[in-house]
């Protein structure tokens, strides 16, 4: 009884909204892995789907990337020279490249690029009734346009992570050594030295969650997008908002797990 | 066999059908009227479980699709053909591939094989070497009729179709009349078409239902309904507005 009320008093109000459309993705999702693991999807279309991802992502992941390495180097060799410790900039440059930056900037980018992509995409067939005439076509739009897009996310996401910590890390380097004059072999040695697989394993297992929010928000937008042309300009614009917030929230999270559990196993 | 039991439906707050039942037996080819507004492509949309009634029983073959879900209602709708009120094609594909989906979902065919069946069925609707175009580069009536294409290449055993003829020119909407009555004729398809056109009406149907005021108004032969003397009907046969 108490829980109805409850639920009575949360309907309506956009806490109840948000709850609703909680529930709502994760069974979406749930139907979405469940369908992935019978490798019954077609290749051709996630190859596709990994190539757009690529393609629409290759300039913001960049220009991201090592933009962001060199502002993280300059700021840490200012820092870092007050204590006289120049030659440890690499190595704080590498560990927040790899463990928190590169994953989350290169997710908060994807998510602006390609899940708008996707949930205008998915939208405008809802809103055409093309998903209804795949329906009629015996065709499960899960099946048809969930996995593909949830697989080459899931594989393109990580991917372009790695493009972000490379390029960042190798922009830091040269505005290290060619701006600021730190000893490239010290540098270079000391940031092996305190950085390492751990960090990238860290930034890669993260970045494999962010491009299954990024493809589950965009197509769950896209799906319930509202009959209209406004309605698929608000999935658009709800999908990069919802998949960025979820994104930095469960970096917090993942976060704190993750370096729990090297903490446990001693890495 | 297609029955539909005390079938209900609301938007919101916004009644469209209510208390809605009739039967359509195997081979028949049964046409639907209605005021524009009045629910029959909501009925359509029913009968292939693409909505969800607030009450009431649609039974394909004696089987209660209403009940199921969207994995379970697949191998019933592989049973239907349904040609969209506005084509409904897929915009990212050709025309040979929207038309040939169907078939390669759920035939093991040739690429050979599917291009002769898509090459056949494009001509059937009289759109022959059309299949590189996009939809886009088309006008209303070939979309609508690659939309028909893409619904009979498979060779369904029910087909609807909502409004097929609506926006076509007066000779193609001749040639679709006259293709759905091939259709049924050759396949034996059960058809259900949507219609306001009275002529192609009484051309394509053994049966009218006609659909006023959220129920089932008129359920006979097109012949009783053109000779009826039922106000309500009389209206709509000869199109006369309310003055
Ligand atoms: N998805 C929907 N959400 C809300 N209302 C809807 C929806 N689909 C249809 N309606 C409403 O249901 C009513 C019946 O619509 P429907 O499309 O079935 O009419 P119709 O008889 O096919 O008309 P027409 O001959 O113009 O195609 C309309 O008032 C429409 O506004
Ligand atoms: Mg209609």
């Amino acid at each position: 009884m108490l829980s109805l009320r409850a639920m009575n008093f949360l309907a309506g109000t956009w806490v109840g909204e948000w709850l609703v459309g909680l529930g709502r993705i994760t069974l979406l999702s749930r139907e979405a892995i469940a369908s992935a693991s019978t490798f019954k999807f077609s290749r051709r279309d996630v190859l596709y789907q990994i190539y757009f991802i690529g393609i629409k992502s290759q300039s913001v992941v960049i220009v991201t990337g090592a933009f962001t390495g060199m502002v993280l180097a300059a700021q840490t060799y200012f820092q870092f020279h007050k204590v006289k410790m120049d030659t440890a900039t690499l190595a704080v440059v590498s560990v927040s490249m790899c463990s928190e930056l590169g994953p989350v900037l290169t997710a908060l980018m994807v998510a602006g690029r390609v899940g708008a992509a996707i949930a205008a995409e998915i939208g405008t067939m809802r809103v055409t009734e093309q998903i209804d005439a795949l329906r009629t076509l015996a065709t499960h739009p899960t099946d048809y346009l969930v996995v593909p897009r949830l697989v080459a996310s899931i594989i393109a996401v990580p991917l372009l992570t790695v493009e972000s910590m490379i390029v960042g890390i190798a922009a830091s380097y040269a505005v290290a050594v060619g701006l600021l004059g730190i000893d490239p072999a010290y540098a270079w040695w000391n940031m092996l030295k305190y950085s390492g697989d751990v960090d990238v394993m860290i930034g890669l297992i993260k970045s494999v969650f962010y491009g299954g929010i990024i493809a589950m928000v965009g197509c769950y937008k896209g799906l319930s997008c509202s009959v209209g042309a406004e309605g698929v300009g608000r999935a658009t614009t709800e999908a990069v908002v919802y998949s960025s917030i979820t994104i930095l929230i469960c970096n917090f999270f993942l976060t704190l797990v993750l370096e729990h559990i090297c903490i446990i196993l001693g890495l | 066999m297609i029955e539909v039991r005390s079938l209900k439906k609301s938007f919101g707050a916004q009644p469209v059908l209510q208390d809605v039942s009739f039967r359509i037996e195997n081979g028949e080819s049964v046409v639907i009227i209605g005021r524009s507004g009045g629910g029959k492509s909501v009925l359509l949309k029913h009968i292939i479980g693409l909505l969800q009634p607030d009450a009431g029983a649609v039974l394909i073959d004696s089987e209660d699709i209403v009940a199921m879900n969207e994995r379970q209602l697949l191998r019933v709708r592989r049973k239907f053909g349904m040609v969209f009120q506005g084509a409904a094609l897929f915009d990212s594909m050709t025309v040979a591939e929207n038309v040939a989906f169907g078939l390669r979902r759920h035939e093991h065919l040739t690429e050979a094989e599917i291009a002769k069946r898509v090459a056949a069925t494009l001509d059937m609707v009289d759109l022959p070497g059309t299949e590189n175009k996009n939809p886009a580069e088309l006008s209303g009536g070939m979309r609508k009729r690659v939309g028909l294409a893409r619904a009979i290449i498979y060779e369904p055993q029910i087909v609807l179709y909502d409004e097929p003829t609506t926006g076509l020119d007066p000779i193609v909407s001749d040639s679709i009349d006259k293709l759905i009555i091939r259709v049924r004729d050759h396949l034996r398809v059960t058809s259900i078409v949507v219609t306001h056109d009275m002529r192609s009406a009484r051309r394509v149907g053994n049966r009218v239902l006609m659909l006023h005021d959220k129920k089932i108004y008129a359920n006979c032969t097109p012949e009783a309904l053109f000779t009826s003397q039922d106000s309500v009907v009389r209206q709509f046969v000869d199109g006369v507005a309310d003055s």
